[in-house]
């Protein structure tokens, strides 16, 4: 980071320095205009100067010229960031999910091959990469500041935010939602690299399993297969095909099964599937939320393969 | 048109010796007295002395954070630096910035210009101050003695679970202090209906007490919800239920929703009394009707209603829908058409004035730059997809410092310079005034212009320690706080010298036109000897002043 | 007290006494705004809540004490109307109606503020319904159980400190009705009546809000 200007190194950064630049233009002209004015009238109309005042002026011309000059002007401004943000919002459907998890006061960071990090996240350039956001205990806030990316890391919920880095390097990020007494040093650094540098970091941190086959093991350790399995006589739901297909409610409406869903399922059996009896163990404060991920992740993989827990 | 330049502020003729007739201060000397006034003008003074405490305590505890960021490690141990700024927070805002002009200038000063002889209820203004000092207090020892940490916003599930301070004697202390808002702007929206003197209709009222009417009504409809939130947040704490704990089945984003609705509306609670106090300066030190009254009138009250409206773009990184998110930041967009409006008004008054350079006005001139820097930035965070970027960065604290220290405390400063001849019948030392009025606009850009770059560089809010790359911008934002110290302790000493050794002050020293202005300074006990009849609008400034009743 | 004949003089702030009345009636208004605004952010978390969890607060609301509920819907119904029929009696000479209707009036509060208490006696030692402390978190749904038993708690404890407010109020009016305080001005009894009436208005929202929804399972 420079004494002056952030660095750029995601593509949303460029959207972001041209909308900065343009806010700033208009800021100093408007702030030019005003003091200037103001400069100018209190020189020129000082008590003690002999210029000559001129009568009354009729106000309500001005008035509606410079009402609707500005409304029109935040208008515009409105639209432009809106666009930025949607695009901020809006992952590509192909983006890389690693799964960022905040607790009191540490990063931890789980790569869908099962790696894990601490206080660092690896990514690749050139990809769009989708961070899921959890938290295990009060709200975090996970900010990049050279991708110009940030988001709440509510708990109780999944956020998630996208990038896609341009240039490697390294790059601070922080945690800018108090937390806490140490919430200045939840900050960490997000390292870009080349896919191929990527792909050779990622086989560098030693055998893992996946995060889905760690999943499967917790899906057996926690006695979720004794029910949601296709051997089991236990009437609960299956999972296979879960994932990303709406779910009828008891009491009507639909509700989609992304991973928030699954989440709240797991931990408080939030919804009632019509059709099954609300049996289901809260295991809040029984699963933490690392395992949680895991098991999502395991239960995602099941969306591709029908057969296995069939 | 040619008008002889005025060589000088317009002589009024002197009364006689304050002294000789019995006004508010010396109708009964007794510490009795005082604690069991009714009269507004007194309990306006203990408001001011009481928040100016409270200033000052929240102001060093501002020093104390500027003083940790000088070092890029932090020079203050982490559980200390959060007390600082929950401390600076709580106690500003609720403290000093809330009711410092409604309830302390505005106490003393709106039933004056509308030619009334007292509130409308005097015992619950008298209330209002108890209530006020108390729950200070109570804030007080549950910061320095409990160790909150929780920040000013209270944000969950961190105040129910997660930290040990002491949250519920802070959350009772900011919910009685509601009480006391509650009273005043009651009070006030009530005096401004039916106190009115005759012949002044609505449109003759002066643009502060328009100012603190729409704070009022702010203060009636807002604060009810705040106290709602923390009284639940109180009972989930103490009983630990889940109102807005995710692990026990609540919501926290909710809280934040219901925070808002009162917080934003009190944002505007912080700053349009500030907008009516300039409001009277410029057009008395310009010697010019004010440009543009009805639209300056109307935009206070489009600030005050859509200032309810816009509570979310706090949010806009916390969980919230795209789709709000968008609704919010257009609201954002439309309540900045009245500050700009304002903004504009206060300019063109000037256009054709006989302007002198009197301490008040310094501040007025050094609220319309200051506030329209913080305007303008205001449009930055409003911008959707340059929040994302800067939201809880360092920018939005300068922001909001330019609009409430910026903005407000140079406003009431201002104010408090206008009117102090009339609370005190005592003159100010002009010169350390003036030098004051121009070391705080100094020191203050000097502190907070930097923290715009920093919150461009990417530094979060909150933080007790650092990357060196930043520490440039936080010295230079550390020295000038220094400055800011020394400018805001100033007024202190000239202002109490002039207590005791200030040239008496007539009744009309700045050549004003309102009614408060019409009776003898310090104003006798009822405010007026008889009550006046207005015959005119505010500002005739021809550029001699005719006042509202004659 | 000697202004059993005379009218009072208004405060110096006013023109006269009919000022001072109007005065006050604005007020009152303004305060009823006020806390209409702080039961409604309570209201609001419930709605939100309920409608989250519409299973978990039917649940809650099936165990709530409907009869006495009822019971005290219309206690407090007909004291508003002897608070009403008092307002009608203020600034007459009939100073002995006056008084009795404020006693009455006082006297339904309190046997309100008595069933709720019996109420909340039950809540708590037979059937445990007080979050936190001694829930059963064996019932269905606890957690939201829970939630809107807190809310129960919250606002009817509320609403009692309200009326036990108003209880108190009622009770000094009556006392100086008796000594002919409102013979010439009966303002204050108005102005007393608009709380009392908000306090009982309160608890037809409250009536529905708790003991009705889970009626139907």
């Amino acid at each position: 980071m420079t004494r002056f200007l952030p660095y750029t190194a995601s593509t949303l950064s460029h959207e972001v320095n041209w909308l900065y630049l343009g806010l700033l233009i208009i800021a100093f002209c408007v702030l030019l205009l005003v003091v200037g004015m103001m400069a100018t009238f209190c020189v020129r109309y000082r008590r003690a100067s002999a210029t000559v005042r001129g009568g009354p002026v009729k106000s309500f011309r001005f008035e509606i010229a410079w009402t609707s000059a500005t409304f029109l002007g935040f208008i515009g401004l409105f639209f432009w960031g809106a666009f930025v943000y949607l695009d901020a919002r809006t992952p590509p459907r192909d983006a890389v999910p690693i799964y960022v998890l905040g607790k009191q006061w540490m990063w931890k960071v789980e790569h869908p091959g099962g790696q894990s990090e601490i206080n660092t996240l690896h990514v690749p350039i050139g990809r769009p990469i989708r961070l899921v956001l959890a938290s295990q205990d009060v709200i975090h806030d996970f900010f990049v500041p050279a991708f110009r990316v940030k988001y709440d890391v509510v708990p109780g919920r999944y956020e998630d935010l996208w990038f896609e880095a341009i240039t490697v390097g390294r790059y601070p990020f922080f945690c800018s939602q108090l937390c806490g007494t140490f919430h200045a040093d939840m900050r960490g650094w997000v390292v870009t690299m080349e896919p191929a540098d990527f792909a050779k970091w990622l086989a560098a941190q030693g055998p893992s399993e996946s995060l889905a086959l760690q999943g499967k093991a917790l899906f057996h350790q926690y006695g979720c297969s004794g029910c949601h399995e296709p051997r089991s006589t236990i009437h609960a739901p299956l999972l296979a095909g879960l994932y990303g297909r709406p779910v009828a409610l008891q009491g009507g409406g639909f509700i989609i099964a992304d991973e928030a869903y699954i989440r709240d399922q797991i931990l408080m059996n939030k919804h009632i599937p019509a059709g099954y009896p609300p049996k289901m163990p809260h295991f809040a404060g029984h699963i933490s939320e690392e395992d949680v991920l895991k098991l999502i992740a395991y239960i995602k993989s099941l969306a591709s393969a029908p057969g296995s827990a069939r | 048109m040619t008008v002889p330049a005025l060589p000088e502020l317009t002589p009024v003729p002197e009364l006689a010796p304050v002294t000789a007739v019995e006004n508010y201060l010396t109708d009964d000397m007794s510490l009795r007295s005082w604690l069991f006034t009714l009269d507004h003008k007194r309990i306006g003074i203990l408001f001011i002395i009481t928040l100016t405490l409270f200033f000052f305590i929240g102001g060093a505890a501002a020093a104390l954070i500027r003083i940790d960021l000088i070092d890029p490690a932090g020079l203050a141990p982490p559980a200390l630096y959060n007390r600082m700024f929950t401390a600076h927070g709580i106690l500003m805002v609720w403290f000093f910035l809330l009711p410092i002009i409604p309830a302390g200038l505005g106490n003393f000063v709106l039933p004056l210009m509308i030619g009334a002889h007292d509130v409308a209820f005097p015992r619950l203004n008298l209330m209002s101050w108890y209530i006020l000092a108390i729950s200070g207090g109570l804030a007080f020892a549950a910061i320095f003695i409990g160790g909150l940490d929780t920040g000013w916003t209270f944000y969950e599930p961190f105040t129910a679970d997660f930290t040990n301070g002491h949250v519920i004697m802070a959350l009772a202390a900011v919910f009685l202090s509601g009480f006391s808002s509650i009273s005043t702007g009651l009070n006030f929206i009530v005096t401004t209906h039916r106190l009115r003197a005759p012949g002044m209709t609505w449109y003759r009222l002066p643009v502060f007490v328009w100012t603190i009417y729409a704070t009022s009504v702010i203060f009636v409809l807002a604060t009810p919800v705040l106290a709602a939130t923390l009284l639940m947040s109180a009972v989930q704490r103490f009983l630990h239920v889940g109102v807005f704990d995710p692990a026990l089945g609540g919501d926290p984003i909710l809280f934040q929703h219901l925070f808002w609705f009162y917080s934003h509306p009190a944002v505007y609670i912080m700053i349009l009394p500030g907008m009516g106090v300039v409001s009277e300066l410029i057009p008395c030190f310009a010697r010019k009707p004010l440009f543009g009254y009805e639209f300056v009138v109307w935009s206070s009250i489009g600030l005050a209603i859509i200032g309810f409206l816009v509570w979310g773009h706090h949010m806009f990184v916390a969980g919230i829908s795209v789709y709000s998110a968008l609704v919010f930041s257009m609201m954002s967009f439309f309540v900045a058409v009245p500050s700009a409006i304002k903004v504009f008004n206060w300019t063109a008054t000037l256009h054709d004035g006989w302007i002198s350079f009197d301490a008040p006005m310094l501040y007025a001139l050094g609220f319309v730059i200051l506030f329209t820097i913080g305007g303008l930035t205001g449009l930055f965070v409003a911008t959707l997809g340059f929040d994302e970027y800067v939201h809880d960065t360092y920018f939005v604290i300068a922001h909001f410092h330019y609009i409430m220290v910026g903005g407000m405390v140079s406003a009431f400063f201002g104010g408090l310079h206008y009117w102090w001849p009339k609370m005190t019948g005592r003159l100010y030392n002009e010169w350390w005034a003036r030098i004051a009025a121009l070391l705080i606009f100094f020191g203050f850009n000097l502190t907070f212009f930097p923290q715009f770059i920093l919150g461009y560089l990417g530094m979060p809010r909150r933080l007790y320690a650092y990357p060196p790359e930043w520490q440039f911008w936080n010295v230079l934002s550390s020295a000038g706080a220094a400055v800011l110290a020394v400018a805001y302790a100033l007024p202190l000493f000239y202002l109490g010298w002039s207590l005791f050794r200030g040239e008496r002050a007539g009744p009309n020293p700045w050549g004003a036109t309102g009614l408060e202005w019409q009776t003898p300074s310090p104003p006798p006990k009822h405010n007026f000897e008889t009550t006046p009849i207005v015959t005119r609008g505010p500002y005739q400034y021809t550029p001699e002043p005719i006042p509202q009743n004659a | 007290m000697a202004e059993t004949s005379s009218a009072p003089e208004p405060e110096i702030q006013y023109a006269s006494l009919a000022h001072q009345g109007e005065t006050a009636e604005i007020g009152i208004w303004a305060f009823l705004s006020t806390e209409i605004l702080f039961f409604g952010g309570m209201f609001l978390v419930y709605a939100l809540y309920r409608q989250a969890f519409p299973i978990g607060f039917a649940e809650g609301s099936k165990d709530t004490k409907f009869i006495i509920g009822t019971v005290n819907l219309f206690i407090l119904l007909t004291s508003s109307f002897t608070m009403a029929w008092a307002v009608e009696l203020a600034g007459t000479e009939a100073r002995r109606a006056l008084t009795v209707l404020l006693l009455v009036t006082a006297a339904l509060g309190l046997i309100f503020i008595g069933l709720k208490g019996f109420e909340y006696y039950e809540d708590v030692w037979i059937d445990h319904d007080f979050p936190g402390i001694i829930f059963p978190m064996s019932k269905p749904d606890a957690r939201a159980n829970e939630l809107f038993w807190l809310l129960y708690w919250m606002l009817t404890g509320l609403h009692a400190v309200h009326l036990s407010i108003g209880v108190g109020l009622v009770l000094t009016f009556a006392h100086r009705a008796w000594r002919g305080a409102y013979i010439r001005y009966g303002k204050p009894i108005e102005i007393l009546g608009y709380y009392w009436t908000f306090v009982d208005l309160m608890w037809v929202v409250l009536w529905t809000l708790i003991y009705l929804p889970g009626r139907n399972i």
